[in-house]
């Protein structure tokens, strides 16, 4: 530690550290622009000079080490000139129509220059003039007022890990963007929105519908991936305008992916469900909520009445809030019914009584930073987790961005298909069955099992025997495959030799709640087992009830069994949907839709990956009639005659739940069924269905944000990918038939070399039959 | 995509640039790289050129686009047979690189930064070559000419194919 001395004020430092953070720490406020405390040192704009005795010039304080001694002044008149000088330059090309401008009102360079600037411009001359690019359907631009800072290049190169943006030509000719028409298609995009200081790149989704001034802040969580990334709902007249990061170093630092800043836009949704409805003789009618509640508990009494209760089943979101979770198994257990369950994606439950008591990360998100070894398993984990890779990427590359980049963590993967990753791979294996390949790391590490051994097996096997910090992660494929329940005990046994940590990647934010609530067939609240097991959501979907209770899901897109789960839900006698959307599908199947609130507007809590409890409040009130899900729960309990149902607040339900003392939960990732000694791997001659649930489809919300729905990622997350040399003949065709199970679809295709050979990759998230299995395409 | 621009012997010059660098650092070697891409495609660039530049070095498009635009001795439309580079920067311009300008448009009919209808010259204004100690100056293809009078313009041009 040393001591230096700012503005008379004397501040502890590490010798080395850059100026502008001591004095951050010391909240001395220093004006800069390129300076960002996530992103290298560009020192370009030159506005943070300050005054440093004994140095003969003025010293950019985000590139000064600091040392033992400094006297640093910011506000002496050698500083005050450089400052000055500096926004007087930064000024000439830059529009002075903060009027008209999106960023007006909290724009870094009009604070700054209101700060530090003159009150007049000596600048007589034109000020260039640079043309939009356009970039895609998130972000805006108006490169007349880009200032330079190289931001957002620093973000896309060092952050985002796609070298999208850069400064070409030079001097007056200089300009920041993608040169050529380019979308920019970084998952994590949307933060250069928030990097950029002025109003060069905005949101598009938000441009000019608000000022700064008008809007209230709120904060939220995100429920879309395992992050739970916090955020900042921002909402003028009860209508949420945009949402932006809240900091927040243990979980999403400074950012936010795409999908959580965007998801908001689902909220103005053309489909929302704003008014209770019920089916009656077979036609929909909007009603009062008394009518259709009063309807909803007939339909699901008759069921129990007329069969039994086992003849009901009760399917959730793992987005919906713990509360909401909470009491919808509490109400299928009052009634005495155990079919409740969460899993809609999962195929193999073999292993589900031995199965950790929830998707766990097996450490926190920082320790991914640290680890130096780690090997991903059946996880597009870029799409699938935008945040956690971007740790990942932390921890595998010192310099992000830079000449002097290079590796420090060997990173691996096992994946169905040859996903792309944003940092280099040590190893991996592309295999769509992903049994063979864990099968050859596990024997390479000497478990006793028949296997073949293959080069890439035994590199990652030695590779994570000599890691230190280590880890093994588990993404959908391997959760959602038809044979979970071998993978996840080649991966235990994987780790056990190895000495790696097992991380799951939890598919949704509150993933880890519906777990802890039972919202399972054969557990209850905190993982209690349950002696009379219910339905898996499997059975419940393929085979078929009499009630269902549907909880913020949209069974044939959200479930693996798309167009099977439709029929099977078309055959009940009843079903009640508590949604907040209305589809053409549920006006088919269900008999009562009742209208509810979505995260931002509701209070509960989410439990996320690393067993993070985050609390949240309603940023607006619910879309006209809709109703926060646990009110509707409650009453529905009420009339039902369950007991235990009186609570006036979601406190009320979290301190219910806090008799659980879950507050840090924790799962043993090792368990899982034993290890067979020969692997039994689906064959056939047709091609091998690969299904990922991509990154703009995984939740209703998600699905309804329009402006994601334009990217780049949602656009190729569609048709059928096949491999490129095999289906080379079909170059030049619009369309292919693909069969599957009897049924064809015609569908567009692209060829890649990233799928292997013999398989086809799909998507989730749409009603294209059941998701592996296997399928011939034609010409159509 | 059309077939790779990168012709072997193509590749085998830039490789000799990589060569001189740290196996690690190829893209070192883009300065070089892009120079024999220009000298290939008759004087200037394009992006199909600098893309496979790009992938060649194993460097992301954008940095190659960077380089390509801040150094002025990269085209990125087509030139004349001759590129004549006049320096118009201080020393040259003290020196009488006006009269040398004036001379070159009138001869040529052309203004800077055009070429001549039969795409035998091109007109471009530079910056300090660092040849002031013969100001006035051009270069045209890798030779300098220094001590410039309008006599001896005519003279270097009547002498080009
Ligand atoms: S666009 Fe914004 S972030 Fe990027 S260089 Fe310009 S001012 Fe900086
Ligand atoms: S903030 Fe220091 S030079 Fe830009
Ligand atoms: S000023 Fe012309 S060569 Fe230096």
């Amino acid at each position: 530690m040393i001591t230096i001395e700012i503005d008379g004020k004397s501040c502890q430092a590490e010798s080395g550290q850059m100026l502008i953070d001591v004095a951050d720490a010391a909240g001395i406020d220093i004006p800069r622009f390129c300076y960002h405390k996530k992103l290298s040192v560009a020192a370009s704009c030159r506005m943070c000079l300050v005054d440093v005795e004994k140095a003969p010039k003025p010293l950019p304080a985000c590139a000064t080490p600091v040392m033992n001694g400094m006297v640093v002044r910011t506000r002496s008149d050698k500083a005050r000139a450089a400052q000055k000088a500096v926004m007087e330059f930064l000024l000439i090309n830059h529009p002075l129509d903060c009027p008209i401008c999106d960023q007006g009102g909290e724009c870094e360079l009009q604070d700054i220059a209101v700060g530090y600037g003159s009150d007049v411009a000596r600048f007589q001359e034109l000020k260039r003039i640079v043309p939009d690019k356009n970039l895609g359907s998130l972000i805006s631009t108006e490169m007349t007022r880009c200032i330079h800072c190289t931001r957002c290049v620093r973000f896309s190169a060092e952050i985002a890990g796609v070298r999208e943006m850069g400064a070409t030509g030079r001097g007056e000719n200089m300009r920041i963007g993608t040169y050529i028409e380019n979308t920019i298609d970084s998952e994590l995009s949307g933060n250069m929105v928030d990097v950029c200081p002025v109003g060069a790149l905005t949101s598009k989704p938000f441009r000019f519908t608000a000022r700064a001034w008008e809007l209230q802040q709120r904060d939220s969580v995100s429920p879309h991936d395992a992050v739970g990334a916090n955020l900042h709902f921002h909402v003028r007249r009860n209508q949420v305008m945009r949402a932006v990061p809240k900091e927040n170093e243990a979980v999403n630092e400074v950012w936010l992916a795409d999908r959580d800043r965007y998801s908001y836009l689902a909220l103005q949704a053309d489909d929302r469900l704003t008014a209770p409805m019920i089916k009656k003789d077979g036609v929909w009618q909007t009603v009062e909520w008394e009518t259709a509640l009063k309807f909803a508990v007939k339909s699901l009494h008759d069921v129990s009445c007329q069969h039994t209760s086992a003849q009901l089943g009760a399917l959730a979101s793992s987005t919906s809030t713990l509360e909401e979770l909470y009491l919808l198994q509490k109400l299928m257990r009052g009634m005495n019914c155990q079919n409740i369950d969460h899993r809609v994606r999962q195929a193999d439950f073999s292993d589900q009584d031995v199965a950790p008591l929830f998707p766990y990360l097996g450490q926190s998100l920082s320790d991914l930073e640290q680890l130096d070894t780690a090997l991903i398993i059946g996880s597009n984990l870029r799409k699938e987790q935008p945040l956690i890779n971007q740790r990942l990427r932390k921890a595998t590359l010192a310099d992000r961005g830079l000449i002097s980049e290079h590796v420090k963590a060997n990173m691996m993967a096992i994946n169905p298909a040859d996903y792309d990753f944003n940092y280099p791979l040590k190893a991996k294996i592309t295999d769509p069955s992903l049994i063979k390949a864990l099968a050859s790391v596990a024997k390479a590490l000497g478990a006793d099992i028949q296997a073949e051994s293959c080069e890439n097996g035994q590199l990652i096997a030695e590779t994570l025997k000599n890691g230190q910090n280590k880890t093994l992660l588990i993404g959908q494929f391997v959760q959602n495959h038809q044979q979970a329940s071998v993978l996840k005990s080649l991966i235990s046994t994987i780790g056990k030799l190895s000495g790696s940590k097992i991380g799951y990647l939890a598919e949704s934010g509150n993933a880890a709640g519906a777990h802890l609530m039972g919202v399972l067939p054969h557990r209850g609240v905190s993982g209690k087992a349950i002696e009379n097991k219910g339905l898996n959501a499997q059975q419940m979907l393929t085979e078929g009830l009499k009630g269902y209770l549907l909880l913020g899901l949209e069974p044939e897109l959200d479930s693996r069994f798309g167009a099977t789960a439709l029929e099977t839900l078309k055959k009940a006698q009843c079903v009640v949907s508590l949604t907040a959307f209305k589809t053409p599908a549920m006006l088919e199947y269900a008999t009562v839709l009742l209208p509810i609130a979505l995260f931002p507007e509701t209070s509960g809590t989410y439990i996320n990956g690393e067993g993070r409890w985050q609390a949240f409040n309603g940023a607006v009130s619910p879309a006209g009639e809709a109703r926060p899900a646990w009110k509707v729960l409650r009453v529905l309990a009420n009339l039902l005659q369950v007991d235990g149902f009186e609570y006036a607040s979601t406190d009320d339900i979290r301190s219910e739940i806090g008799s659980f003392h879950l507050e840090t939960p924790i799962a043993d990732n090792s368990q899982c069924n034993p290890l067979p000694n020969t692997f039994e791997i689906p064959t056939s001659n047709e091609l091998q269905r690969i299904t990922e649930m991509p990154i703009y489809a995984v939740d209703a919300m998600i699905r309804r944000a329009g402006a994601l729905q334009k990217t780049t990622d949602a656009q190729k997350s569609t048709g059928i990918v096949l491999n490129a040399q095999q289906f080379a003949h079909l170059q030049g065709h619009d369309k292919i038939d693909v069969s599957q199970n009897g049924q064809t679809f015609e569908l567009t295709f692209r060829l890649e070399e990233t799928v292997p050979q013999n398989c086809a990759l799909m998507f989730g998230g749409q009603m294209l039959g059941n998701w592996d299995g296997f399928l011939t395409v034609g010409e159509s | 995509m059309s077939n790779s621009l990168l012709t072997p012997e193509i590749c085998a010059q830039i490789d000799k640039w990589i060569a001189k660098y740290p196996v690690d650092q190829k893209q070192s070697a883009v300065m070089g790289a892009l120079t024999i891409a220009q000298d290939a495609n008759g004087g200037w660039l394009t992006q199909q050129w600098m893309d496979e530049v790009a992938d060649y070095l194993e460097m992301p498009k954008i940095a190659v686009y960077e380089v390509a635009t801040f150094y002025s001795m990269y085209e990125h439309k087509p030139v004349g047979k001759h590129k004549i580079c006049v320096c118009t920067n201080i020393s040259c311009l003290l020196r009488g690189s006006e009269e040398i300008v004036e001379h070159l448009e009138k001869r040529l009919g052309i203004k800077m930064g055009e070429t001549t209808p039969d795409n035998k010259f091109t007109l471009k204004e530079v910056e300090c070559l660092a040849a002031c100690c013969g100001a006035p100056m051009f270069q045209i293809g890798k030779d300098y000419h220094e001590n410039l009078t309008p006599e001896k313009v005519d003279d270097i041009l009547n002498r080009l194919e």
